[in-house]
């Protein structure tokens, strides 16, 4: 009896409380990643880096803030980053097809760069 | 409701909300690469000439020289010297002291180099660092563009397993993988460009490359147009030595 009361209680506490805080916190990163769609599609790509990098600090489990993340970090040529940001989004959601596809282009260019540097 | 059946409901809630809102916009991004080589201290480029052998239905020699200077004319910011294309084979040969390999009567100088390991007798006219100086000095100092190229014809016959569409009785189409001998022919091509400081005749960096092109063996394909197929390919890399490039692309972004 005491055992059921307290799960409940968890329950509840999980309900009311941190339930809430995570939805609150991935509503945040969501406006974040549309507000960083929006201003990427019009070439303001600094402000989209900005607004994903906010997006996975909100909710460090967006996979697709992470890949928006790592097409950004692309497009700014900072190939570390983007790689890191790409790879985190795939450990996330690794049967989207979306985020392997940007994953697969960018490894084409960045594995080219990287033969570059070994002589 | 149980402790366990509340948290179900709650996971399917939160995944089929996730769900709902996911979204994929296309956008276009060009990807920065920066030049492999620092030739700020360079105004001028000359490409002189290459070794060049392999095959003789192609001047491989001056054909790269006119093809890398065009490039170089629209996509440096380098002045691009125009000088007589020389045979460097020649010259190499005079610099060993080695003599040239007796050739039957008939046969093409280009073919004495079959694989890039016969160039090697000549290879030490590109660490001739008085050779490329005095030619720098000649020029004013510019950045030298030479190396070795080897293009050559070949044969790659073998199975090779292919996509057959068939059709059944009732009209519906179908894939199947099938296993088939095929007569290829085709060419290769091996370059190895080397950057050359005009001022000091030092070498500077080098890129290496090799590249195929394969055709059926019932297509009679020019050999100039496979050389030309087979330069489109590192055209990009090769200019991106001297100056950054962009890499237009497209991506997915989700939401």
């Amino acid at each position: 009896m005491h055992t059921r009361a307290r799960g409940f209680l968890i329950l509840l506490f999980s309900v009311l409380v941190v339930v809430p805080a995570y939805a609150d916190r991935h509503t945040d990163a969501l406006a974040q990643v549309s507000f960083g769609i929006t201003v990427a599609q019009k070439g303001l790509w600094s402000e989209a880096l900005l607004r994903w990098t906010k997006a996975v600090e909100l909710d460090p489990n967006y996979a697709a803030a992470w890949n928006d993340l790592g097409v950004a970090y692309e497009q700014q040529g900072k190939f570390p980053d983007a790689l890191k940001a790409y790879e985190k989004a795939i450990k996330l959601e690794p049967n989207n097809r979306n985020i392997r596809d940007n994953y697969d282009l960018f490894r084409e260019i960045y594995d080219r760069t990287q033969r570059r540097r070994t002589p | 409701m149980t402790v366990r059946s509340g948290a179900a409901l709650l996971s399917v809630l939160v995944a089929a909300g996730a769900a709902a809102c996911a979204s994929l916009y296309e956008v276009g991004i060009e990807t920065p690469i920066q030049a492999k080589l620092d030739v700020a201290a360079f105004q001028r480029v000359l490409v002189p000439a290459f070794l060049a052998g392999g095959s003789a239905d192609v001047d491989t020699n001056t054909e790269t020289v006119r093809l890398l200077r065009s490039q170089l004319r629209t996509k440096s910011e380098l002045k691009v010297i125009d000088a007589d294309v020389f045979s460097l084979v020649d010259v190499a040969q005079k610099s060993s002291g080695a003599p040239a390999a007796a050739l039957p009567a008939g046969i093409s100088p280009e073919l004495r180099f079959k694989s890039p390991k016969d160039f090697e007798p000549l290879e030490p006219i590109f660490a001739d660092v008085n050779y490329w100086k005095k030619m720098g000095e000649e020029y004013q100092s510019p950045l030298i563009v030479t190396g070795e190229l080897l293009f050559t014809p070949i044969e790659r016959s073998g199975y090779v397993e292919q996509p057959v569409d068939t059709v059944d009785q009732y009209g519906r189409h179908s894939s199947e993988t099938v296993r088939q001998w095929v007569d290829r022919k085709g060419f290769s091509l091996t370059q190895k460009i080397i950057f050359i400081d005009g001022r000091t005749g030092i070498q500077l960096h080098t890129e290496s490359y090799t590249d195929e092109t394969l055709y059926g063996s019932q297509l009679n394909t020019p050999a100039l147009s496979a050389y030309f197929e087979l330069m489109d390919r590192r055209i990009p890399d090769f200019l991106n030595t001297l100056s950054s490039q962009r890499i237009r692309g497209i991506r997915y972004l989700l939401k």
